[in-house]
């Protein structure tokens, strides 16, 4: 709720473009602090981001460029193997369906968390009675640990007890092997993921709809244009930043995404919902003999994907920012 | 504006500063030494609150050892990572209790001392149950209790159905009383075939029943085996939700009382008592007959290599009271596993006769990583288990799968 407040009052105070950075730079005071004090201020924060993010990603890259065996990981002494497994990863079988499916799940859970948080982000623009309980309900999702969720709906979707088939059986539909058929597994994977997005997409858009002048609409309205042009004309158009943020944010989130397939489905069956994020996991700590080597492999290729994704959205800002 | 930017500012130096004192708090305490008292027990059994009274055998036999024990309950998947991570950082416990097919991957890393260097006896042991600790004429660890897998009935719904669980003796009998089963109107059989571990672990009765050997998955008995598990799902005689259920997820669905037959362990003994309906079990039958050996299932007590191998005398005297006669019929008796003597097994079968089917598919059972296989067992498993899931789901025929597998695991 914090980081959405934040967002919405940075969005308001640069009118629109969204950004960042915070508000500028207080005005300077007459007596300049000692240079001590900067270092010794900035002291516990690089610390912190040496010991907790720059000392595990460089041991990550580390693991993957050595061939480890359980041997050599307590022993020590694992041979360097430059890309071994960066090549081991790329020729396994696996390989290719898996990154289909990571980018098949990324781009439909994206998708389809963007649209209907968008539609409903509108929805409660209106202000309607009850609108607040109502996106307070729709929240909830949000809130619920992970696990419930996942573990939620694997019942539902379970292909003799669960309640959407005894739903589509009443329908007079033919039951849905949902998690246990290599054609579904993966849509319902995305499904559940969708139900799980649609919240943050619903408020970080909604604040950002808040943002949007209300004159603009009256204006709008005064011309003639209907319910579409405001949408497309307007709307649209001035969400884009936060909707760039939003996208980007949930790539991130998507991309990286385990714990709900691996609940549902553990990647299954025979790897037809497995991710990136999945096989990494079952190479790393999902067997009995672990591989560390390519399992870390997996994992820089994801971060990787990810970088690229925020350089991408970074060009993209750039270039709006110049015209 | 000014005043408040002010105060904002002293409360994030505050801030800061508390932060920076606790942290160097927490590390300060975390890096002195463990005082020579306290010896570190790690096992499996998150369950067992510090109430229970196998905490309270443990700090009994940390008691006659003079020493105080200092216990860690772990999730049992986490348990492998955990203790190769700190075989690798040199914190390892004195004593370290692990499921048996983990055990080959430890001794694997150097992580744990043979009998050799601690001189623990485990004579008395069984031998096939002493097998999963063996690897190259070592012996690794000792095992604490034994369970394994048996088909468990619903009397009500076998009775109702015409079917006489005594006349189930081989696979033509078994698959006989669930077409009966089926033409009731219920449901055949549920176990768990899900992509991980526990998905080999209860097809290894069906694979080893038929006589495969597990380093030849394609041959024709094996692809029989499979072929009696995809049948069964394509007649209906068990859920298609079998591909995903885990041990625990079959066995609710046995006690929704639909199902005649469930594949489970001894471990829930104590669950079958709640059962609303009279249950009973049998052992799982061979192709041909008679009982199929199943997977042994259970825990290893082992003593992980210390920098300091003066502590091993303490952890032998501790290793060999959890795993006394008398000590393993309460400790057996708890977790409702088969003690993994012979002795203590008669007492157990007399003191409750129901475990007497029990013990005996414990003495027929076979170590996973038994017959030298050690760590090449991991990879076999999970090609096993990945043949099991494609068959099922209808990806590829048996005999594809298996075909599969056979060549992953050998490639790689």
């Amino acid at each position: 709720m914090r980081a959405t407040t934040e967002t919405s009052t940075a969005v308001r105070d640069q009118g629109g473009a969204a950004s960042t950075a915070p508000p500028g730079p207080p005005p300077s005071r007459a007596r300049r602090p000692n240079r001590w004090w900067a270092w010794g201020f900035l002291a516990p924060v690089t610390i912190y981001l040496a010991a907790f993010y720059a000392y595990p990603l460089y041991r990550n890259v580390e693991l993957s460029l050595r061939e480890y065996t359980v041997r050599s990981f307590v022993q020590g002494g694992a041979p360097f193997a430059g890309l071994d497994n960066y090549r081991t990863v790329l020729t396994d079988p696996a390989f290719w369906p898996t990154l289909t499916h990571t980018v098949v799940f990324t781009a439909a859970s994206l998708a389809f968390q963007f649209t209907i948080g968008m539609a409903l982000a509108l929805f409660f623009h209106q202000h309607f009675p009850l609108s607040r309980t109502l996106r307070a309900l729709i929240l909830v999702p949000w809130l619920l640990p992970l696990i419930v969720s996942a573990s939620t709906w694997s019942w539902l979707l379970n292909s003799d007890s669960g309640l959407v088939n005894a739903a589509l059986g009443v329908v007079g539909i033919d039951p849905v092997n949902w998690l246990t058929s290599p054609g579904w597994s993966l849509t319902s994977v995305v499904i559940a993921n969708v139900w799980i997005g649609i919240p943050f997409n619903l408020v970080v858009l909604y604040s950002g709809l808040q943002a949007i002048p209300a004159e603009m609409y009256e204006a709008s309205a005064l011309d003639g244009a209907t319910g579409w042009q405001r949408f497309w004309g307007i709307t649209f158009p001035l969400l884009r930043p936060v909707s760039a943020i939003t996208l980007l944010l949930g790539l991130i989130y998507t991309l990286k995404v385990f714990d709900i397939i691996w609940i549902m489905t553990r990647g299954g069956p025979t790897g037809s919902s497995a991710t990136l994020a999945t096989w990494s996991y079952r190479l790393g700590f999902g067997n009995l003999l672990p591989e560390f080597g390519p399992g870390a492999a997996i994992g820089n290729l994801l971060i990787v994907l990810a970088l690229i994704a925020g350089l991408v959205y970074i060009r993209i800002e750039r270039r709006q920012q110049l015209r | 504006m000014t005043g408040l930017n002010r105060r904002r500012r002293l409360a994030a130096v505050a801030v800061i500063a508390l932060a920076a004192v606790t942290g160097s708090a927490c590390s300060s305490s975390t890096d002195g030494p463990s005082d020579g008292g306290a010896y570190l027990v790690w096992d499996p059994y998150p369950q067992f609150a510090d109430d229970s009274e196998w905490v309270a055998l443990l700090k009994k036999c940390g008691t006659s050892a003079g020493v105080t024990v200092e216990r860690t309950g772990y999730d049992t998947t986490d348990l492998t990572n955990k203790a190769l991570l700190a075989a690798q950082q040199g914190n390892s416990p004195d004593v370290l209790i692990v499921d048996n097919p983990v055990i080959s991957t430890l001794a694997e890393a150097g992580a744990l001392t043979t009998t050799d260097d601690n001189k623990l006896d485990v004579s008395a042991m069984e031998k096939n149950l002493l097998g999963a600790g063996q690897s190259d004429g070592k012996t690794y660890g000792v095992p604490i209790g034994a369970n394994t897998l048996a088909l468990y009935y619903n009397k009500d719904l076998l009775t109702a159905a015409g079917v006489d669980p005594a006349t189930v003796t081989d696979w033509t009998s078994l698959t006989a009383a669930l077409t009966k089963v089926k033409a009731k109107g219920k449901k055949g059989i549920t176990f768990s075939a899900i992509g991980t571990e526990e998905g080999s672990f209860q097809f290894l009765p069906w694979f080893w029943g038929s006589g495969a050997q597990l380093t030849s998955l394609d041959s024709p008995q094996a692809v029989s085996a499979l072929t009696l598990w995809t049948d069964w799902l394509k007649q209906g005689h068990a859920p298609n939700s079998v591909i995903n259920n885990t041990q625990t997820t079959s066995w609710q669905e046995f006690a929704t009382g639909d199902y005649a037959f469930a594949e489970n362990g001894t471990w829930q003994l104590a669950n079958a008592e709640k059962l609303p309906f009279a249950y009973g079990t049998i052992p799982v039958p061979a192709s041909a007959g008679g009982p199929a050996p199943a997977p042994t299932g259970g825990e290893f007590v082992s003593i992980p290599v210390q920098k300091n191998t003066g502590r091993y005398q303490t952890s032998q005297q501790l290793v060999a009271c959890l795993t006394n006669a008398d000590n393993l019929l309460t400790t057996d008796t708890t977790l409702s596993y088969v003690a993994p003597v012979a002795a203590v097994q008669e007492r157990q079968a007399t003191a409750d006769p129901k475990l007497k089917v029990w013990v005996e598919a414990v003495r027929a059972a076979k170590g996973r990583t038994g017959d030298n296989l050690g760590t090449k067992y991991p990879k076999i498993s999970e090609s096993l288990w990945t043949a099991v899931q494609a068959a099922l789901s209808g990806g590829k025929s048996p005999q594809e799968a298996l075909t599969a597998a056979q060549t992953a695991a050998s490639t790689r």
